[in-house]
Formats: C-alpha cells, sequence, structure tokens
C-alpha cells in the first residue's frame, strides 16, 4: 500500500483476509530508512478487502489496517466479494472505479471519474529535489533517478556498499551522471510514456557514457522506451507475489514480486539488447540486457517487499557490473558523496504528501 | 514469438513520444483508451448483484480503461523455442512403486494418495509399473492405475524378490511415506539398489538420510548458517542426561528414523527424562535431546524443486497451536496468517536454500519453530518426500503436488510441467489463495482404555478434516462440525478443571476454549496467557462468541433481521446453531434462511485466485461472496463420501466412493463428489465432474443438492456417516436418494425393527432386548445366562459396546457408563462364547441378490470385525454352510427390498443337539470395510456392480462367485497403533481398535497369514534361539498349542510367573520355561530384563481386560508394544501365526510362493 507504483489505484486484495496483523511503526533503521513501509504514506487511492480484522496481532504493530488508513485518509471497504470483482477485472481489463457509501446509483457521477492513467501521476511520487542515503564506509555512489522509489530498492544498494543519491524523475541526469558509479532507474506508477523527459534523459545518458545501468518495473521501461523499444499495455497488468520469470540465460526460473499494468513489447528491443527474462504465464516481456555493455533492467521486483526474494542476486549483479566498470577506468575516481554534499541535500523524500488525483471544483 | 493480440494493442501517448523519443518507429496505432469508453454498460452487471444486500459501502466499476483483449496465455512458445534446458529424461522402462502399507496413526490415507498421483504420472509417460503394497483397501492397488501389483510386506527381503521377478529399472520411495523411506535407506546400505541395477528416481537415498539422521542434519544446515533448534545425538540413557545438563531444562526427546513423532516427547526434569529416554530408544538407536521451544509459533513449508535448481514454495501453513503440539496434532490453517510478508519471506528464503542445500529432486517440507515476538527462528524437521502436510497443502491450493514430484522424479523441470488445473500457466509458480482452510483432527482416544489424553509431541489423531471458507470464522465453524457430526460448531464442553486444560493441551484442548470464552467469560488475553495461542486466533474466536451471544439475546428465530442470519452464516453458524441459538429447530432455520433468500455460493478454487481463468472443479460454498464462479446444468448425481477418517471408517470408503463415481461416469452420468477429508483420492479434482470440498451435513448436502438440481445422491458408499442423513435427506429435503429405500435402511438400524422382520423371514439371531432400567436390563440378563452383550442402538465401530460377565459388572456398567433411560435405551444381546463369525458381503437389486462374498473370521466371535482377521475364500466352512449364508442372504436382500451393497455378521455356533446354527447379528445396509477386499480376492468390483444396481441400469445377472474354486486365498488382517496410544492396552474386543489393515495373498492359509502378519508395521520376525515371553490365561489349552508349535525351532521360553511355567511345563511335553524378574513400575528397569533375556516374541493369551495399570498380563502387553516386541494377544490368531512359524522357519532357499503377482493369483486384471 505504501509502495508509490500503486498511487491512484483502488487495492483489490485476493486473499480475504487482511489486516491480520496490523500496522507496523514508522520505525527507521541505520540508514535512515522506513524499515516496514516502502515510503512515508499510503499511496493507492482506496483499500477493497473481504474481510478486515478489527483485532490485530503482531510483535511490530502499533495500529489496525482501518485506524491506519482513517488516519491517513484513504478509503477501505470490507465484506465485498473480491473475488467477483477479480473475476470481472480479469475479463475487462483493469477498470475505472469508486467507492460509495449507500445502496443507491446515481448516474450523473459517472462523470466524475478520473482516469489516472491521464495523470502524470510520477511527478506526484518522485521527490522534488535530490536527496541522499548514505551507506558508511561504502566504495560506491549510484544516482537513483525517483519515480516513485520503494525504500527497499534504496536499501538493497545502500546494505550492498553503494551510498545513493536520488534525483527527480525529470532531472537531466545525462549532466551529472560522470560523478557517479552508476545509475539506477527506480519503479513508479503509471504510463511510462508520461516521462518522457526521463526517456530522453535516458537516451542522451547512454549515448554520452558507458556507466552501469540497472532499471525495475517502469524503470525498465522507461530505459526501453529510451532505446527505441515500444511499451504495450498490458489488459490487467501482473501485480502479485507469485510470478514465474524465467531467466533466458540460464533457464532457471524465479518467483518474482510484480506490479505493472504496462510491458515492453520485446520484438521491438533493438538488436544490441536481448530479452533477459520472461514471464512464464503470460509470455510478457520481464527484463532486457545489453549484449555487452552493462546494462540491464527488469519488470518484476527483485527488491521484493513484499515478495519473494529469489531475484535479489540482481543487485549484487549490478554492483558487480558498478565494481568492475570502476577497475576498469583508467583513472581512479572518488564519486564518494562528500560532507559538504552530504550536509547539503536532505535525507530524505522532498514534497511526496500524497495530495487528492483531482479536487471538486 | 508473442502472441498476435500485444501488437496490436500498444498503448501509449503517441505523439508525446515522438517529440523526443528518435528511435521510436512511427507507425504507432491509436491510443486503446478512446475505444476502451465504449464498454461502459458493462459496469452495471457487478453493480446490481450487490444491490441486493444492504451495505454501508458500495465498489463499483465503471469501465474498462483498456480494451486490450489478452490471448489465452502462452507459455508453450517459449518452451518450444527452446531456451529452457531440455528435460534431462530420466531413461527407465519400468518403474517400481513403493507403497506405505496398512494405515497406521502418522501415517494414513495421505499415502495412498500421493502413491495414486504417482502411478498416474507414470502411466501418462508411459512408463510400466510395478506397485507393493499390501493395503488392499487402496485406490492405488487397482490395476487401473498400477500394471502390476503384489500384496506383500515392505520389506528389503520381500522388496528383493518382487525386484528379482519383475526386473524394474527405476524405483520411487517419496510416495510411501515413512515405510518407504525407511526401506530405501535400509537397502541402500545393503547395497541391493546397485547389485540389481535400479535407479533411484527423485530425491536420493543419501538426501534422505541427511533429512533423517539429525546430526548429519545439523551438520548440513550448519553449512549454510540455518540455525536449528539445538540437538545432541545420544545412543543411551546416561548422554541423553549428559546433553540434558548442556542445552538445559525443558527439553524435547526426539527418536530418528520414526515416523509422526513416534518416541519423542517432553522432559522437564532428569526423571521424566530417564523415562522417557528409555521408551525412546526401544524405537530408534538414536534419540535426539533439544532445547524445547515451547510457545514458539509453528509454521510448515512445501517446497518442490527440479533437477534443474527450480524451487518454489507451494504452500505455507501454521498451527492454531504454538510449538509443542506435533503438527499432525495441531490445528493448522493455510495459508499462514499473522505472519508478516518479511517473517513470511525470511522463511521462505531459508526453506529453499535448504531444499537447495540438500539437494531435494521433488517435494519437501520444512517445519519452523518462529519467536512470536521477534524474527528469531530455528528449523525443527525436515521431511524429504511426500507427507501429510504434503498432502493437506496440494489440498488446500489445488496444486497437485505428488503428480508434479513424481514428474520431476522421471526427470522433467517446473517450467515446462503446465499448471495441470489452468492447463495454459506454468507449474513454476506458487498457487495464491483467495480463501483460507483449517486442518482440525480427529482424534478417537475414548476408544482405549488407561490411554493418556495429552497431546504433544508425538501424533494420536487418526485422521483429519479440511475446511474451506473465506474467513476464518467460517473455515474454522466447518471443520469444527467435519470432525463429528456431534459437535454444532466452535462449543464449549464440561471441564473439572478449565485453567488446567488450558494449560495442557489434550484433545478437547479446543473445547476447552470454547467454555472458556463462550460460558466462562475469558478474555482473550486470559486465554492467551493460559495457551499462548496466538491472539488473532482468538480475537477471531470472541467474534463467534460475540455472535453467538447477539443471536441469544434476540431470543426468538422471525426476530433475527436478515443481517444478523447472513452474518451468522458467514461466520459459519449452522442452521443447527442458529436455530439452538433462539430455541428453535434446524428445520424451522433452514426454512427462515431461506425465505429470507440467503443461500451459499459456490466458488472455485483455482491455484490463481481468479486471475486467470481455469476451467476447474474444485469447489467450496461460502456466504462471504455475492456471485458463483460456476453454473448448474449438469443434473448429476451426488457421491457421499466417508468424511473423516476415524478407527471403523477408514481408506476402504474412500475406495468404496471412488470405484462408484467411476462407475457412474462409465454409465455416462454426471458425477458430483460431496466429502472434506484432504487426505483421499476421492477429493482429487480429477475423479469426478464436480468435486465439493463440504461438510456432510444435512444442511450442506441439501444445500448443493438445490443448487445442483440433482438427480440422486448415492449415501451408500461412504460408511456410515452420509447414511445417517439418508433418511432426512428422503423425508425433509425431498432428494432422492438412490438405492435402497432410507426407510428400509431405518428398519435395519433400529433394533427392534430389525429383529421383528428376521423373526418374519424365519432367521435366527441371538437373544436380545431393548431395556430402558437397570432392573429390567438384570432380569433379562438373568434369563439368558451371562456373558452378554451390552451397547446402545446406531452404532458403528462398537462404540460404547462391552461384553458383560457378571451381575456386578452389569450394574457397574449402566450405572456409571451408559446412563440407561427412556431417551436411552440399551440392547443387550446374549453373547455365544466360542463361536465362529461370519462376514457376508452382498449386492442386490430390486431386492435380488446379484452377488456375495463369505468371509470367516479366524478370531471368535466377540472380536470387532472390523479388528477380525478374514480369511476369503473360507477354508473352515463347509458347502451346507456357505448355501445356508447365501440363503439368508437372498432372505435379507428380499426382506428389505435392497438396491445396493450390504454386510452381514452371521454367527456360527453349535447348539444342544450339535447341530450348526447360524445367527445373524448384525446388517448394515451399505457398503462395509471389506467390500474393497472381496472385490480384490473375487476378481469383481462389488461396488461397480453395486452401483448399477442404485441406478438400476445394466445390473448384470446374479452369480455365485463362491461357487468358483479357487486354488488361491487371501487373508486380511488388522495394523494397530498401539505404539503411538501411550498407556492404551493392547487387547480387542467387541470395540474396534485398529486403523488400519493389510491383506496379502497365498496357496493356503499359512502362506497367506504369514505374509499378511509381516505386512504389519515395524513387525520383526522373532528369530530361534531368541526368547519368546508367555502370559495369560491357564484355564484354556491355547498356550500350550502355541508351545507346541514352537518348541522344535530352538526358542528360549519364559513368563513372568510361576502359574504359567507350572501349566506350560505340565501340559507340553518336553518344554522348560524360565521365570523372570517383572518389575510392573520401573519400565528402564523392565526394559533391561526385556534385553537381558533377549525377548524378540510375546505371547500373552488373557481372557479378559487388565483393571488396573498393575495387571501384570497388561504390563506384559503394554510394554511389548513400546519396546517394539511383536505381540500375539489374541488366541486363534496365535496359534495360527505359531503355525505359520512351524511351517515357514527356517527360511528355505529361493523366491517363496507367496511372492506373486495380484493378477497372476485371480488370473487377470479385471479391477
Amino acid at each position: 500500500m505504501t509502495d508509490p507504483s500503486y498511487r491512484g489505484q483502488i487495492l483489490v486484495f485476493t486473499q480475504p483476509l487482511i489486516g491480520n496483523y496490523g500496522v507496523p511503526s514508522k520505525e527507521r533503521d541505520q540508514w535512515n530508512l522506513l524499515r516496514h513501509f516502502e515510503s512515508p504514506h499510503i499511496q493507492c487511492a482506496g483499500v477493497v478487502v473481504a474481510d478486515v480484522s478489527l483485532r490485530y496481532s503482531h510483535w511490530t504493530a502499533v495500529e489496525s489496517l482501518s485506524q491506519w488508513c482513517a488516519r491517513e485518509g484513504v478509503p477501505a471497504i470490507s465484506g465485498v466479494d473480491t473475488r467477483e470483482i477479480v473475476t470481472y477485472l480479469r475479463e475487462q481489463g483493469s477498470s475505472l472505479a469508486r467507492i460509495t457509501i449507500g445502496d443507491e446509483y446515481d448516474a450523473d457521477e459517472d462523470e466524475g471519474f478520473i482516469d489516472p492513467g491521464q495523470i502524470n501521476l510520477v511527478k506526484r511520487v518522485s521527490t522534488k529535489a535530490p536527496f541522499v542515503v548514505e551507506s558508511p564506509g561504502a566504495a560506491y555512489h549510484v544516482a537513483l533517478i525517483d519515480c516513485g522509489v520503494k525504500e527497499n530498492i534504496l536499501r538493497s544498494l545502500v546494505r550492498r556498499g553503494a551510498s545513493v543519491t536520488v534525483f527527480p524523475y525529470d532531472y537531466p541526469i545525462h549532466k551529472v551522471a560522470q560523478h557517479y558509479d552508476g545509475v539506477f532507474i527506480s519503479n513508479g506508477p503509471g504510463d511510462p510514456t508520461h516521462c518522457q523527459d526521463t526517456v530522453y534523459n535516458l537516451a542522451r545518458l547512454m549515448e554520452t557514457s558507458s556507466i552501469p545501468i540497472m532499471g525495475i518495473c517502469l524503470g525498465h521501461q522507461l530505459l526501453a522506451l529510451a532505446v527505441g523499444a515500444r511499451t504495450i499495455k498490458l489488459k490487467y497488468g501482473n501485480r502479485a507475489h507469485n510470478i514465474p520469470a524465467l531467466d533466458l540465460t540460464t533457464g532457471q526460473c524465479h518467483i518474482t514480486s510484480q506490479n505493472h499494468g504496462y510491458a515492453i513489447d520485446a520484438s521491438t528491443l533493438p538488436s544490441e539488447f536481448k530479452e533477459y527474462f520472461v514471464n512464464l504465464n503470460d509470455g510478457s516481456n520481464e527484463g532486457m540486457m545489453h549484449k555487452t555493455r552493462p546494462i540491464f533492467s527488469t519488470q518484476f521486483h527483485p527488491e521484493a517487499k513484499g515478495g519473494p526474494e529469489d531475484s535479489s542476486y540482481l543487485f549484487e549483479k549490478y554492483l558487480q557490473n558498478v565494481q568492475l566498470a570502476k577497475e576498469s577506468q583508467k583513472v581512479y575516481k572518488d564519486n564518494r558523496p562528500t560532507q559538504f554534499i552530504l550536509d547539503l541535500l536532505s535525507k530524505e523524500r522532498v514534497g511526496v504528501e500524497p495530495s487528492p488525483l483531482v479536487s471538486r471544483a | 514469438m508473442l502472441p498476435a493480440a500485444y501488437t496490436s494493442t500498444l498503448a501509449g501517448r503517441a505523439p508525446a513520444l515522438l517529440r523526443c523519443g528518435r528511435r521510436v518507429p512511427q507507425t504507432l496505432p491509436a491510443r486503446a483508451f478512446s475505444s476502451a469508453a465504449l464498454n461502459g454498460q458493462k459496469r452495471a452487471s457487478l453493480q446490481s448483484k450487490l444491490t441486493g444486500q444492504k451495505r454501508l459501502g458500495t465498489v463499483s466499476v465503471l469501465r474498462a480503461y483498456s480494451s486490450a483483449a489478452d490471448s489465452a496465455p502462452n507459455p508453450k512458445a517459449y518452451i518450444d523455442s527452446g531456451v529452457i534446458k531440455p528435460a534431462q529424461n530420466v531413461n527407465v522402462k519400468k518403474v517400481l512403486v513403493i507403497g506405505s502399507g496398512g494405515l497406521a496413526i502418522g501415517q494414513a490415507g495421505e499415502f495412498d494418495y500421493s502413491g495414486s498421483q504417482a502411478l498416474k504420472a507414470l502411466k501418462e509417460a508411459g512408463v510400466a509399473s510395478v506397485l507393493i503394497n499390501p493395503n488392499i483397501a487402496t485406490i492405488q492397488t487397482n490395476h487401473s492405475l498400477a500394471d502390476e501389483v503384489y500384496y506383500l510386506p515392505v520389506t528389503p527381503d520381500y522388496v528383493s524378490y518382487v525386484i528379482e521377478k519383475e526386473k524394474p529399472d527405476g524405483i520411487f520411495l517419496s510416495f510411501g511415506g515413512q515405510t518407504a523411506l525407511n526401506l530405501g535407506v535400509q537397502m541402500q546400505r545393503l547395497g541391493l539398489f546397485e547389485k540389481y541395477g535400479v535407479k533411484v528416481l527423485g530425491t536420493s537415498v543419501k538426501t534422505l538420510e541427511t533429512s533423517e539422521d539429525r546430526d548429519l542434519f545439523a551438520k548440513a544446515l550448519g553449512e549454510i548458517d540455518i540455525p536449528i533448534a539445538k540437538s545432541i545425538a545420544v545412543g543411551t540413557v546416561e548422554e541423553a542426561l549428559e546433553a540434558a545438563e548442556k542445552v538445559g531444562y525443558p527439553i524435547i526427546v526426539r527418536a530418528a528414523y520414526a515416523l509422526g513423532g513416534l518416541g519423542s516427547g517432553f522432559a522437564n526434569n532428569e526423571e521424566e527424562l530417564r523415562n522417557m529416554a528409555a521408551r525412546s530408544l526401544t524405537l530408534s538407536p538414536q534419540i535426539l535431546v533439544e532445547k524445547s521451544l515451547k510457545g514458539w509459533k509453528e509454521v510448515e513449508y512445501e517446497v518442490v524443486r527440479d533437477a534443474n535448481n527450480n524451487c518454489i514454495t507451494v504452500c505455507n501453513m501454521e498451527n492454531f497451536d504454538p510449538l509443542g503440539i506435533h503438527t499432525g496434532d495441531s490445528i493448522v490453517v493455510a495459508p499462514s496468517q499473522t505472519l508478516s510478508d518479511e517473517e513470511y519471506h525470511m522463511l521462505r528464503s531459508a526453506a529453499i536454500k535448504i531444499v537447495r542445500h540438500l539437494g531435494v529432486v521433488g517435494e519437501c517440507n520444512v517445519q519452523y519453530a518462529l519467536q512470536p515476538d521477534g524474527l528469531d527462528y530455528r528449523v525443527i524437521e525436515v521431511n524429504a518426500r511426500l507427507s501429510r502436510s504434503s498432502a493437506l497443502a496440494s489440498k488446500a491450493t489445488g496444486y497437485p503436488l505428488a503428480y508434479t514430484a513424481a514428474k520431476i522424479g522421471l526427470g522433467h523441470t517446473l517450467p515446462e510441467l503446465p499448471n495441470a488445473v489452468t492447463k495454459t500457466t506454468t507449474a513454476n509458480f506458487e498457487p495464491s489463495l483467495d480463501y483460507m482452510v483449517t486442518k482440525i483432527p480427529r482424534w478417537d482416544l475414548s476408544k482405549f482404555q488407561h490411554v493418556k489424553r495429552d497431546i504433544g509431541s508425538a501424533m494420536k489423531s487418526v485422521g483429519e478434516v479440511m475446511a474451506i471458507g473465506r474467513t476464518f470464522e467460517e473455515s474454522f465453524q466447518k471443520a469444527i462440525r467435519q470432525v463429528d457430526p456431534r459437535f454444532v460448531g466452535f462449543q464449549g464442553d464440561k471441564f473439572e478443571d478449565l485453567d488446567y486444560e488450558l494449560q495442557n493441551p489434550t484433545d478437547r484442548r479446543w473445547l476447552a476454549v470454547g467454555q472458556a470464552m463462550l460460558h466462562e467469560n475469558y478474555s482473550i488475553d486470559k486465554v492467551h496467557d493460559l495457551t499462548k495461542i496466538d491472539k488473532w486466533f482468538l480475537g477471531k474466536l470472541q467474534n463467534i462468541v460475540d455472535m453467538n451471544h447477539e443471536l441469544e439475546n434476540v431470543g426468538a428465530l422471525h426476530k433475527l433481521k436478515r443481517e444478523q442470519v447472513l452474518k451468522a452464516k458467514q461466520m459459519g453458524f449452522s442452521d443447527k446453531q442458529i436455530a439452538m441459538a433462539t430455541k428453535s429447530t434446524e428445520d424451522e432455520a433452514r426454512a427462515y434462511r431461506t425465505k429470507l433468500n440467503i443461500r451459499p455460493w459456490v466458488k472455485k478454487i483455482d491455484t490463481l485466485a481468479a486471475e486467470f481463468p481455469a476451467d476447474t472443479n474444485y469447489l467450496y460454498t461460502t456466504y462471504n461472496a455475492s456471485s458463483h464462479d460456476v453454473t448448474f446444468e449438469d443434473r448429476g448425481k451426488i457421491i457421499l463420501g466417508s468424511g473423516v477418517y476415524r478407527i471403523g471408517s477408514s481408506v476402504e470408503f474412500d475406495w468404496c466412493a471412488v470405484s462408484a463415481t467411476r462407475a457412474l461416469h462409465e454409465m455416462g452420468e454426471k458425477t458430483v463428489m460431496i466429502n472434506y477429508n484432504p487426505e483421499t483420492a476421492s477429493t482429487d479434482y480429477d475423479n469426478a465432474d464436480k468435486l465439493y470440498f463440504e461438510e456432510l451435513s444435512y444442511e450442506r448436502v441439501m444445500d448443493i443438492y438445490e443448487l445442483e438440481n440433482a438427480t440422486g445422491v448415492v449415501v451408500s458408499v461412504g460408511g456410515q456417516l452420509p447414511q445417517n442423513i439418508a433418511l432426512r435427506l428422503q423425508e425433509n429435503g425431498g432428494a432422492n436418494v438412490l438405492g435402497t429405500d432410507p426407510k428400509d435402511i431405518d428398519k435395519a438400524e433400529d433394533r427392534q425393527k430389525f429383529s421383528e422382520i428376521l423373526d418374519s423371514i424365519g432367521v435366527d439371531q441371538p437373544a436380545w432386548k431393548e431395556l430402558t432400567s437397570v432392573a429390567e436390563a438384570e432380569k433379562f440378563a438373568d434369563e439368558v445366562g451371562y456373558p452378554v452383550l451390552v451397547r446402545p442402538s446406531y452404532v458403528l465401530s462398537g462404540a460404547a459396546m462391552t461384553v458383560i460377565r457378571s451381575q456386578e459388572d452389569l450394574k457397574e456398567k449402566l450405572e456409571a457408563a451408559s446412563n440407561v433411560s427412556p431417551d436411552h435405551p440399551v440392547v443387550i444381546t446374549k453373547f455365544i462364547e466360542g463361536a465362529q463369525e461370519i462376514d457376508v458381503d452382498g449386492v442386490a437389486a430390486k431386492g435380488e441378490l446379484v452377488i456375495h462374498a463369505v468371509s470367516e473370521h479366524v478370531e471368535q466371535a466377540g472380536v470387532h470385525s472390523g479388528d477380525a482377521t478374514l480369511v476369503l475364500p473360507p477354508v473352515n466352512l463347509d458347502a451346507s454352510v456357505m448355501e445356508r449364508c447365501k440363503d439368508i442372504a437372498q432372505k435379507v436382500a428380499k426382506a428389505w427390498n435392497i438396491s445396493g451393497p450390504f454386510n452381514m455378521q452371521i454367527i456360527k455356533a453349535e447348539g444342544p443337539d450339535g447341530e450348526v446354527q447360524l445367527k445373524v447379528i448384525e446388517c448394515n445396509l451399505r457398503a462395509s470395510r471389506s467390500f474393497p477386499f472381496v472385490s480384490k480376492v473375487l476378481g469383481q468390483n462389488f461396488i461397480d456392480v453395486a452401483t448399477k444396481a442404485l441406478v438400476g441400469k445394466d445390473v448384470p445377472a446374479p452369480t455365485d462367485l463362491m461357487a468358483v474354486k479357487r486354488d488361491y486365498l487371501a487373508t486380511k488382517v488388522p495394523q494397530f497403533s498401539w505404539t503411538r496410544l501411550a498407556g492404551a492396552d493392547p487387547f480387542l474386543g467387541v470395540e474396534m481398535a485398529s486403523t488400519g489393515e493389510m491383506a496379502c495373498f497365498g496357496k493356503d492359509l499359512v502362506d497367506a497369514y504369514w505374509t499378511s502378519l509381516q505386512s504389519t508395521m515395524n513387525f520383526r520376525m522373532p528369530e530361534p534361539g531368541e526368547g519368546i515371553l508367555f502370559g495369560g490365561n491357564v484355564s484354556k489349552p491355547w498356550l500350550t498349542q502355541v508351545a507346541d508349535y514352537l518348541k522344535p525351532l530352538g526358542y528360549k521360553f519364559y513368563a513372568a510367573g510361576d502359574d504359567v511355567k507350572q501349566f506350560l511345563e505340565s501340559s507340553c511335553e518336553g518344554i522348560s520355561v524360565e521365570v523372570i524378574e517383572f518389575p510392573k513400575e520401573d519400565k528402564r528397569a523392565l526394559r533391561q530384563v526385556f534385553e537381558k533375556y533377549n525377548i524378540r516374541g510375546c505371547f500373552n493369551l488373557a481372557q479378559e481386560r487388565g483393571r488396573t495399570t498393575l495387571d501384570v498380563d497388561y504390563v506384559m502387553r503394554r510394554n511389548a508394544v513400546d519396546f517394539g516386541v511383536p505381540l500375539f494377544m489374541e488366541p486363534q490368531t496365535a496359534i495360527l501365526f505359531a503355525q505359520c512359524m512351524s511351517e515357514k522357519l527356517p527360511r528355505k532357499e529361493g523366491i517363496p510362493s507367496e511372492v506373486r503377482r495380484w493378477s497372476d493369483f485371480i488370473g487377470g486384471k479385471p479391477l
């Protein structure tokens, strides 16, 4: 629910019993990252569950799901046949929806539907100014383009020994990349074609630099757009923790966590790229890699949270790329964040408080 | 390569893209959004269905914002493209599958299910299969699954004989439970697989050994830094005490190589440990001393890995009871409910790491203890084979674990295997559940004398139920009713010391929780403090309690608002529960509910939470829904399964239910199976056209009958449970009950009516009377003379039946135990001693006998027929008796106008003038326990014929199968689980005690019985030169007869008392018996005595049970069982086995004559 990729969406849970273990605290870990959340707020627009636990039980819990939703001002409804909605969504594709009170149905209200697909959601969830997450003693420093980054992506990097500076999604990354050891493009909500600036910046980056790049989810799609591939809208997307992604280089299959409504049309990938992962359920693209350069990206979420940790090794692979690139440089360049930068930049996201998609006129 | 649909459904803001994406091709189709707007009208359908119920809020879905029409997912293209490593097909032509043998506590019907799946996979792969399994009541031992079947003991000797005869090139060890696994380890040690060139498929024996041997296991997990409960392996009691000092009390003792936690237990101090260790060391050469983690959460994961290192977790499960209770005895929910994502994936990742490290190829189960207030955990156990939990996981998720494991064993990889449910997606995925399941075990401890009722680390339950719901309350209450129809739902019971019950788990713990919360006003916190059950579960139970009070406060049925009834139904309240809370009747509550139009909805189990279309027929009902997943146009026939396995009703009824389903299917009928037992093959989704995993209550069966608009219901193939609701289904529900009229069924179950009819057709029966007071009872007993048999009417497996031998006993029994009154009459029957008992199984059509089988009991009458040894065809019944049995069967069939299966027990006794009397003592108008046995021995599927009789179609002409001369016979012997039931007196009586059965074929009685008895679990033949202990009754010649047979074989004879010594020495010439010291209260000392004299067999032939736990015969029987020494406690079978030993020992060279294919014995493969 706190994953910025869910901004603007009403979430319907297939698992009928929700809220069992309550909601944990806003505790932060040693890297100043939220231990239990993927961003500071609930990101989705609404929550639909079959059965909610008003009494929760867990040692990390501080409040119930309903208390949390109320505090964050996010509407939630229970007692719904969620399976019927899922079946509807399966047949009709992702749909516009609303949660209303009472039995009356007012056709006029249909006019008021807001299509989140029309809105640049990335702009709303992305940090408004750069911020830095320091990994003490880290050898590398990565620039991350924030399209709605999850805390655990940051943690996955800093935990493995790389400090991260996070930039707004439309920051001209190609102009600053030489000061970093790698570029990372985060996940994020909505239609990738809203992020034209990012696509342009990435295309320029790849033209002008050989820096290692990794992208996740929306980051993967943006990277693909930047190299000239096309995206397609999936009927209802892949949103689950149990999706098999086959590694085409090894024949190994990983169970992955996913949340996306768009995908890359693998047949439009340029010749210097190859398909890296493929979804075994529906055959959609799950990742790509450059045939010679240290560039790869995945549609699924190797950082998990929630979901399986099968593919977390990809972060190690990325940092190996970073290391190799660094070692092959003729002149060693210390890109680690200076104290000045650390003092100057914010330590957490800037200006990402959720606001209504449109205010009632 | 991608499905064509994709290329035409490109979306995106093309103009914007063209501005800066320079390499983007120029030809982008129009935006998908514009066309999607047309879908607005679709919205209405969902909305309209929701308005039927009053809600605070509504979810309305407007229109799809994409018109993208995905074609069916197609992984095939990727497989064909060759990106997946081609399957390293294991090249085998013929595979030996090892079955699990007789059902016992800890190893039950689930292995019939898993073995059946393995055989199915072999058949599909075109690989010949040979099955060894002495359990004749199983589905897997049909030729429809296995190419060749051997009903033989699962021992290295017999398996080697079969390998020599059949020359298979592969073997499956992981589908026959611990029995098959132990066999594999033994045979590997003896180098037999290498000798015969047989390849072990799937997980290697080395991995199996590592997972079983605690030391190797601890070492292996240490290598990958996975924490396990700290344990020290020891071989003696002294070492155990030393180890306990190191890890600190309280400690838990575990035995290696033991199924279901046998020989395990907790010890809080040195004294307890000393006793515990002594007992455990008898079962296993090695025991483990570990620190106890009582109060931690217990969680398990089912993991599948292929030889290519692809690895998935199919299901995780969480125990309702905290750690300390064996998972087989725990209430379990799936998926886990109180674990956070972090905890779930921490344990999931660890499970995968373990399974990869151990090198499991196939299925594996990992059990954890999880800290309730932190992220610490321990691995408790790894089972590198199909287990009870994996059968449960299969049913809970719809993922066919055993089938997939077999495919992997044959060299397939997960990505290339399709999901058997959706058929369009891959098997390499993790099921998502949009429901939850609750498993509750079923114990039958009250059937045993002196038994300890506490539950702990050793499993004691005999069966389990699984209930599906969309709230915990719904699933839990359904499960409770499934355990036993006498429970209405979450309820309480009287306890002397409630707090003690809550703190010390017994089989009745959930009742104690119910009592505390429903009737004693205990708070969630208080119950949690006493039981350590997670507060989330207790919170949900509190919801049930509150609902119950709400109903009671309303007080009257018609005052209940629709929302209240609906809310109660959504919490799993039955009509009866609502009726009880509002002081009305079940029928009234049902009528009121249906008037309010509150009916259950039918949902599918599809492994993917409706994400992909799935054509599955695996269904459940719920009130937490607003639409059906299926349509009801089949107008099929409903078959009611057997429900939970319990003593007296087990896998044999599953065989009957499956056989009936197949027979109906072959006749072109649509079939609907209702059953809720996860350990069965009848609940396999490919068995019937529709499978409802549901309660077998009147309420639910009627609900389904009405929804399905069914054309008939079969009540006679699932044992007593469906039979009990037959009359109501017909009379109250108006259902079409197939076969014998339920009113006639009632006439057979009501003693009075039964007897009157027998009298009217001139069939003899023992003198009996139904009585309502103690004085009357005493008077009647005096008239007919003692001994008499006392029982309540309507019984299954002899519950509460007793043979009474004196007036004092009668008084005691009636006053203390059964509470006689006009409402609770007892039936007293003259008990005929020394008589022989005969079982007649038959099928009739419209009152006409079609086929029948006559089996004789080896034991004398008085031993429950379920515990008796059956011989078919009989060897001691002459032609005239056989003819008279048939005659009685014909008369009974006519009198009750039977259509379908029936079973009778007849007593053969000598009359006053020496003439042979045949008296009918019992008649059931349904399939009996022995139907699979007689079908398989006579080569004619009785259920197949019975099913034809039920629907009145294609009924064959009457034949007399008993008139056919056969050069073979088969004996069916009981499997007991005494070792599991600490303290229970191993003694046979009118109450059934066995948990399973085996049958073996032979050319004669000795051949067949010799083999059958060796099939019993963990049987070790006493070899000549070893010690045999005698005890029991010295007024009968039984012990002498045994001694006569054994005398020439060179055994050493011992007795515990002078009386037995003198009796034997005086009655049996040339034999010397040594009296040994017999410490009755010191188990450890007694064990040393057994060891000192090398006692390897025990004949204790007493006439009555031990009254106290100090009775010398009780102590002898009990400890023989505890020390793993074969015990013979019934005279006739003991004498027969002694005869077998005298003829068969010492063993002769070569393959014994009993090692013969089933198809060779009966001359073909008719079933």
